[in-house]
């Protein structure tokens, strides 16, 4: 991996960064925090299902076991909100590891990977649902004591940029997954599993790689949700929202890609928000959007709008070389 | 280098292979030839460790590797191409033959360079950049070629690499298979192709319905009568004795 790999990413989270000098009204910068970590839950998915072509439909049970670890350590511990916060990213990564064994040793790839991901997912959703530990219906609070050493702020911006920074650690390293020789098995695995256990490569571990980082990942969002909004519940933790959400960007952006994610969010949310101050207060709408595009996207754009992009600049490249012929 | 001892494997009642035996002498080319339906392609899915023999074993350099899984048996030096062509179809002919090249090569920057070296010793050096569901069919072979030979193995298992490929195609492939040899390596090949197996081969054997019928230098082979017959049918072998008794 050179400096010139590293570039876009270093021009992309610099302009994003300066984004709270420009505006700082608390609408922008919720809109901002939420859609930021989307888009960290998103990359985590898009690490197993872009690179891997393993389509989970459940990484809400990596997200929600990141929340409510930071919460419950923090509630029931009284452990420092950072420590919780790295426990809670290391507690996804576990989940994923363990469904990960479950499902990819018993040899289920495709469509029944995706089913068995979504059963663990709501398995984990009832039963944070009934535990008393996890808070149970009425969820979980956490003190609120707003002080840096406490993973807590007065202002927003803050959050954004420690959310900016997840999204751009993840990039970097998804960036090195591409160069890597893990990632190139990773594609290979995606590609045509005999063949890449032809070429010496160990699908099994490779893949248990893939969705214990994907979890990670993923868990990351899920700690800084906990942080952000100091409160969970089952449905917020282990709700399909959210495994729906961290598909979604990637497919809408570019799967496969490294800033497919990030673009998907940015886009979906962006578009979501703006039909919502148009249109007023009707309920859903922003879902109907989401439905829109993502009809339009599969249609239209099947790499996404990166792929778009591409195949527009190709296009224009081909034009400009006809007519000067 | 590679034995196969009495391997047996069935699918439910059907038996593909009963009791088969063969071995793959040290840098030679060995033929496996057989009608269709032989079960050759199910052998070699028993060698390379995608299926687990009924009965038998498998040696490769004198340890027993029967129930090694797959990409064990990669680490220790074989590499197969697939009858069916299988390219990571999404990845360029570089990143294809890479993954190949990972296997002995840690660092990104070796591999990609090793691929090149192997891309252009099959004759694949022009499209390093095209993705690989864009090549012929004679590209896709090649492809298969360069991305298991990319693993630097000890024995290469060819299945049917000269299949649909054209008599033009096949005269630039021979040569390719032919170097490969010559740099050492231990061969085994599948093939249709008569002037290629009895070119190529120092030795042969023939599968018919599971079992080996036959096997020993090319010339003897063709000769061989329950050859024929497994090929044109029975009578066939008395029957062309008769017509070339009376072309004399």
């Amino acid at each position: 991996m050179s400096v010139r790999d590293l570039l876009p990413i270093v021009a992309v989270v610099g302009v994003l960064a300066l984004i709270p000098f420009g505006a700082s009204a608390n609408t922008v910068l919720n809109f901002l925090v939420f859609t930021l970590i989307i888009a960290i839950a998103a990359q985590g998915w898009n690490i197993l299902g872009g690179y891997g072509g393993q389509f989970s439909f459940g990484h809400a049970a990596f997200f929600g076991t990141g929340a409510y670890a930071t919460a419950m350590l923090q509630v029931h511990l009284g452990l420092n909100a950072w420590v919780a916060f790295a426990i809670g990213i290391g507690a996804g990564a576990m989940v994923g590891l363990v469904i990960g064994f479950l499902s990819f040793r018993s040899g289920l790839r495709g469509s029944y990977f995706s089913l068995i991901t979504l059963a663990f997912a709501e398995v984990l959703r009832i039963v944070a649902n009934a535990s008393a530990i996890t808070g149970g219906a009425a969820g979980l609070l956490i003190k609120l004591d707003v002080r840096p050493a406490n993973f807590q702020f007065h202002s927003r911006a803050a959050f954004f940029w420690i959310g900016l920074a997840l999204v751009a650690l993840v990039l970097v390293l998804t960036r090195w997954l591409e160069h890597s020789r893990f990632g190139a098995q990773l594609m290979a695995v995606r590609e045509n599993e005999d063949a890449a256990r032809a070429l010496g490569v160990d699908a099994l571990t490779v893949k248990l790689g893939a969705i214990t980082l994907s979890a990670a990942v993923t868990a990351a969002a899920g700690c800084l949700y906990a942080q952000y909004f100091l409160y969970l519940d089952s449905t917020i933790a282990y709700g399909l929202w959210i495994s729906v959400e961290a598909l979604l960007a990637p497919i809408v952006g570019g799967i496969g890609t490294v800033f497919g994610p990030l673009i998907g969010a940015l886009a979906l949310h962006g578009l979501g928000n703006l039909t919502s101050l148009m249109a007023g207060r009707i309920p859903g709408i922003d879902l109907v959007v989401y439905g829109a595009l993502l009809v339009l996207v599969v249609a239209f754009a099947p790499d996404g709008l990166l792929g778009l992009v591409k195949r527009l600049r190709a296009r224009l490249f081909r034009r400009a070389a006809t007519e000067t012929a | 280098m590679l034995a196969v001892e009495r391997i047996t494997k069935r699918f439910g009642g059907l038996v593909a292979i009963n009791d088969a035996s063969l071995s793959a002498g040290q840098g030679r080319i060995t033929g496996l030839i057989g009608p269709n339906g032989a079960g050759k392609t199910t052998l070699f899915a028993v060698i390379a460790g995608f299926e687990r023999p009924t009965a038998g074993r498998v040696l490769f350099e004198d340890i027993d590797i029967t129930t090694e899984p797959v990409h064990r048996r990669a680490h220790r030096g074989i590499a197969r191409t697939f009858q069916i062509m299988q390219p990571f179809a999404g990845l360029t002919v570089r990143d294809n033959i890479a993954v190949g090249a990972h296997l002995r090569h840690r660092a990104r920057k070796d591999a990609l360079e090793k691929a090149e070296a192997v891309a252009r010793q099959v004759g694949l050096g022009g499209v390093l950049d095209r993705q690989a569901d864009g090549l012929t069919v004679a590209g896709r072979k090649r492809l298969e070629l360069g991305r298991a030979l990319a693993t630097a193995p000890k024995l290469l298992l060819l299945d049917e690499v000269l299949a649909g490929l054209n008599p033009s195609e096949i005269r630039d492939m021979i040569p390719v298979i032919d170097a490969i040899r010559e740099s050492g390596l231990t061969i085994l090949m599948i093939e249709h192709v008569m002037q290629a197996v009895m070119g190529l081969c120092q030795h042969i054997y023939v599968l018919a319905e599971g079992r080996i019928i036959a096997e020993g230098p090319p010339d003897a082979i063709s000769r061989n009568p329950r050859v024929v017959e497994a090929y044109l049918g029975h009578g066939a072998a008395a029957r062309r004795r008769g017509s070339e008794a009376s072309h004399v």
